[in-house]
């Protein structure tokens, strides 16, 4: 070996320790909850308590209707975007990045401001309405994933000729959308829907200041209170993280008519 | 009234006007090419003909029935794209079957139809496949059959060879010919390549600054081309400058030789024109007694193989000529003192 693939290895070893370090030290303590040895008693506990089970359960559909929403809006907007308008094309993505650069609590408060129970709509006065502006403020925080996974997808297919002749075979706007260009990016969408996903499952700051009982709140509430518990949680979120990061690598991979890796 | 009219058609992007009163009688089965240089429109009048460009004035009429405002999706009109733009996510099958489905046929009908579609374009066992498993030949064949199977009022092909190589390129227009004579489909096929529009069309329309500078079959298009444009664009030509001589008697000044051409000319004595020649029509040598006989020297020589091209010198211009190759004659060397011969018949005056 020589000294600079030495070198190279050391770098990486290094990144590696870095970033395992501390997921392995939370491991091995969410292992000691009984004093005899290792044991997932702390897994046990943290899954039998009907409250997480309630609150995951909760975040879970939220997350499923933010990605069914998300795919509702970005679809059809990148798509036009790019077939019609592509000169709006930097406006919107600008737009679709804001969400990184205003922080959520700066939305939340917004909402809170135009939709609290003394204005014109009034939706933080009821629990409908309260997650319906949870489900549009998760909306707007995936924008930036979902927007660019998209348009990324969009870019590897010509949209332009699979519509025209879509079109020239009789079909209409809403058949060439769901037929021909979703399935076509549909590996895209997947990976724009997980990374929202994994978003919304671990939301803190929306869920809070709407004072809504989601898995975000939980986590926290759990690590205020408990010693091996949160431990466990935060194991058990990462999880989930990486199963979507993986799922999406699966889809990528093996998508029937995708050219990846063929 | 022919079975597709386009009448007075125009197409501007601001202020740039990219087709000019374009105007065109299409009957009923017939296969015309749009032949011309890029940017010169005539992918622009095609996409009007199948919708997906509005004209700025003008109508197209399909069986006497004015579309010019039926969506792209109304209009029941075939279409083969340069770039295939077969759905990745369907099957062959599925592909083909596609505008059947929208047209809400039964499952047989539509399974009698694909396998019909897959026999015309000699791909009857390609139906399972998806189109990245398809070599571009195929593809391309298979999008033909997509759009036939739909039973359109009229084909459109927008340079469908244009993406495959030179010997796929040779026999599938053969076979698209085929087809379309089969099936008696009114064709519009789109093409720079004019070998392709010559062998292939009924009628070819010679395109040029959103202008349909000729429109003709490909004989009289190749051998009468009616604007300087048609000459030098289609097939390769001799443009030689002249001076008129003597209109009424038809004699011209090609540098200090007069030439008789024996016909009665437009213009007036002293009139700078051009005169047009297929390399094909020059003799090298002196031919028999009608012919002018112009003297020179040999100044480039191309062997092609089967045909050699030679230039030579003549009156201070370069005329070319093709001869074929003969094994037991070698082609002559550069600097040989020469005569050639051309046939009054064939030299075409084009205004200058």
């Amino acid at each position: 070996m020589t000294e600079r693939r030495l070198w190279s290895w050391l770098a990486v070893a290094l990144g590696g320790l870095y970033f395992l370090l501390p997921l392995v030290g939370m491991f091995d303590f969410s292992m000691r909850m009984q004093r005899d040895g290792y044991s997932f008693e702390a897994y046990r506990v943290v899954l039998a308590d009907p409250q997480f089970q309630q609150t995951f359960g909760y975040s879970v559909v939220l997350a499923l209707l933010t990605i069914a929403l998300g795919i509702l809006i970005v679809v059809p907007t990148a798509y036009f975007v790019r077939l019609r308008f592509p000169g709006l094309r930097p406006i919107v993505e600008f737009l679709t990045l804001l969400p990184l650069v205003i922080p959520p609590i700066v939305i939340v408060f917004g909402y809170i401001r135009i939709y609290n129970t003394s204005s014109v709509l009034p939706l933080t006065g009821s629990w409908w309405g309260t997650n319906l502006l949870l489900l549009f403020g998760y909306a707007t925080l995936s924008l930036p994933y979902m927007y660019r996974s998209v348009d990324t997808g969009l870019r590897t297919i010509d949209i332009g000729s699979l519509t025209e002749a879509a079109q020239s075979l009789g079909a209409g706007w809403a058949r060439i959308l769901a037929v021909v260009i979703l399935p076509n990016v549909f590996v895209s969408v997947l990976s724009g829907a997980f990374l929202t996903f994994a978003i919304v499952i671990g939301e803190y700051v929306f869920a809070a200041l709407l004072n809504v009982g989601s898995f975000g709140p939980y986590m926290v509430w759990m690590g205020g209170n408990r010693a091996y518990e949160p431990s466990a949680l935060a194991v058990v979120a990462f999880a989930i993280t990486w199963a979507c990061m993986g799922l999406i690598q699966l889809f990528t991979r093996f998508s029937k008519f995708s050219t990846v890796r063929r | 009234m022919a079975f597709l009219d386009i009448l007075h058609l125009e197409k501007s992007f601001g202020a740039q006007r990219v087709v000019k009163d374009f105007n065109l009688g299409i009957e009923k089965g017939e296969f015309i090419s749009f032949l011309g240089p890029s940017g010169c429109g005539k992918t622009t009048v095609l996409r009007m003909v199948a919708g997906f460009e509005t004209p700025t004035s003008g109508a197209i009429c399909i069986d006497g029935r004015d579309v010019s405002g039926l969506a792209a999706n109304r209009r029941n009109i075939g279409m083969v794209f340069q770039a295939y733009a077969l759905f990745p996510n369907l099957t062959v099958e599925q592909n083909i079957g596609f505008g059947l489905r929208i047209k809400g046929e039964g499952k047989a009908a539509i399974s009698a139809r694909v396998g019909e579609m897959l026999e015309l374009v000699g791909l009857p066992k390609l139906g399972e496949r998806y189109p990245f498993q398809l070599s571009g030949g195929q593809q391309q064949r298979v999008a033909l059959a997509r759009a036939l199977a739909i039973r359109p009022q009229v084909l459109l092909l927008d340079e469908p060879l244009s993406a495959l190589d030179a010997k796929i390129r040779t026999s599938l227009r053969e076979e698209i010919r085929r087809i379309q004579r089969e099936l008696g489909i009114t064709t519009i096929f789109v093409t720079h390549d004019q070998e392709e529009a010559l062998s292939m069309s009924d009628r070819v329309v010679v395109m040029h600054q959103g202008i349909a500078d000729q429109v003709g079959t490909p004989f009289e298009i190749y051998n009468r081309p009616a604007t300087r444009f048609v000459a030098q664009f289609v097939g390769t030509l001799n443009l030689l400058d002249a001076r008129l001589l003597d209109a009424a008697a038809g004699r011209v000044g090609l540098g200090d030789i007069p030439v008789a051409l024996n016909r009665e000319l437009p213009g007036r004595v002293g009139d700078r024109l051009s005169l047009a020649l297929r390399p094909e029509t020059v003799v090298l040598g002196r031919k028999d007694e009608g012919s002018v006989v112009l003297s020179g020297h040999i100044a480039e020589v191309h062997f092609l193989g089967s045909v050699i091209r030679i230039r030579v010198a003549v009156a201070g211009q370069i005329v070319s000529l093709d001869t074929f190759n003969q094994p037991d004659t070698p082609p002559p060397s550069i600097g040989t003192p020469v005569e050639v011969s051309i046939s009054d018949r064939d030299l075409l005056v084009l205004a200058a």
